[in-house]
């Protein structure tokens, strides 16, 4: 196991690649997340606001 | 039926009703299709002369492939806005663009990463290298170029035409490595005659280079729906959905 982990001695070059693969990889399904998120709130407050005027 | 489906696809509303039905089945693929992937990756014997160093070439070539792949999936549908204006065109090449992006960054990344041990450096100005971090600054104009103007439908067509321009560096970064004496070493893969790789370590890159493929699909669909909203906030439709997620 720890053999593995060593990967033949390249362990800080491979590990940090596949590391930064996932970061990449995730960020870019948490970002459009947040942005549709986001964009959702603000309609939503736009909306609240135009019915409390109409009142 | 063919003109249909395109009209219906340009639609706002029935893209992003068609869109979240694709995810979850991209998302699965892709999951699947990675854990695979990955397995073999590992499972793969060392290389004879770079050990286990190359297993970083499970993550680079995919990105890689993808950084260009993204690119022409990008300036085609930015030649599909410009001639035709089709809305869902536009959004699609300002949600492929930040994928694009990171793609291209990995690659340049764990290109460096390999490079040290192999190469002795993190970085040398050859063709093939110098090529692709010029498509990162393409990528990440096209970002900057999007964002700098207001007008949505403007920006949509500005950026289509610089992300047709910037396709001439496609077959640029292709061939760099044979027009050019590179550090760079030249294709394994992509090439008329036999790959020159052990099938045992080709199959886990093709796989690893289905599964980029397919979570791209599931991220621009998700950039895109985002974007959707974003565009059409003041429609109707949006209104309405945004009403149902608040109950």
């Amino acid at each position: 196991m720890s053999e593995f982990f060593a990967m033949g001695g390249y362990a800080v070059y491979v590990w940090p690649s596949y590391l930064l693969a996932s970061i990449i990889l995730i960020a870019n399904i948490v970002a459009p997340m947040q942005q549709r998120k986001r964009v959702f709130k603000e309609i939503a407050r736009k909306l609240r606001r135009a019915r409390n005027e109409k009142q | 039926m063919i003109v249909r489906f395109f009209h219906q696809m340009g639609s706002p509303r029935y893209f992003y009703g068609v869109a979240g039905k694709l995810i979850p089945w991209f998302m699965a693929t892709f999951l699947i299709t990675l854990i695979v992937g990955l397995y073999y990756s590992f499972a793969a014997p060392p290389d004879y002369q770079q050990g286990e160093s190359y297993r970083i070439m499970y993550i680079h070539v995919p990105a890689s492939w993808m950084s260009m792949f993204i690119y022409v999936v990008m300036a085609i549908s930015g030649l599909i806005s410009l001639v035709w204006r089709i809305k869902m065109t536009e959004v699609f090449v300002i949600s492929s663009a930040t994928v694009g992006a990171s793609f291209t960054f990995l690659a340049l990344a764990t290109g460096s990463l390999w490079g040290k041990p192999m190469w002795g450096t993190w970085w040398v100005w050859d063709a093939r290298l110098t090529s692709e971090l010029l498509l990162l600054f393409l990528y990440l104009g096209i970002i900057a170029l999007h964002s700098a103007i207001e007008d949505k439908r403007v920006a949509a067509r500005a950026v289509s035409i610089l992300a047709l321009v910037g396709v001439i560096n496609i077959p640029i970064i292709h061939y760099s490595v044979e027009w050019w004496n590179t550090l760079h070493q030249t294709a394994s893969v992509t090439k008329f005659d036999k790959p020159s790789m052990d099938i045992r370590m080709l199959i886990p890159l093709l796989i690893m280079a289905i599964s980029f493929k397919l979570y791209y699909g599931a991220v621009v669909l998700m950039r895109a729906r985002a974007e959707i909203v974003e565009r059409e906030r003041n429609s109707r439709w949006v209104q309405d959905l945004v009403e149902q997620e608040a109950i």
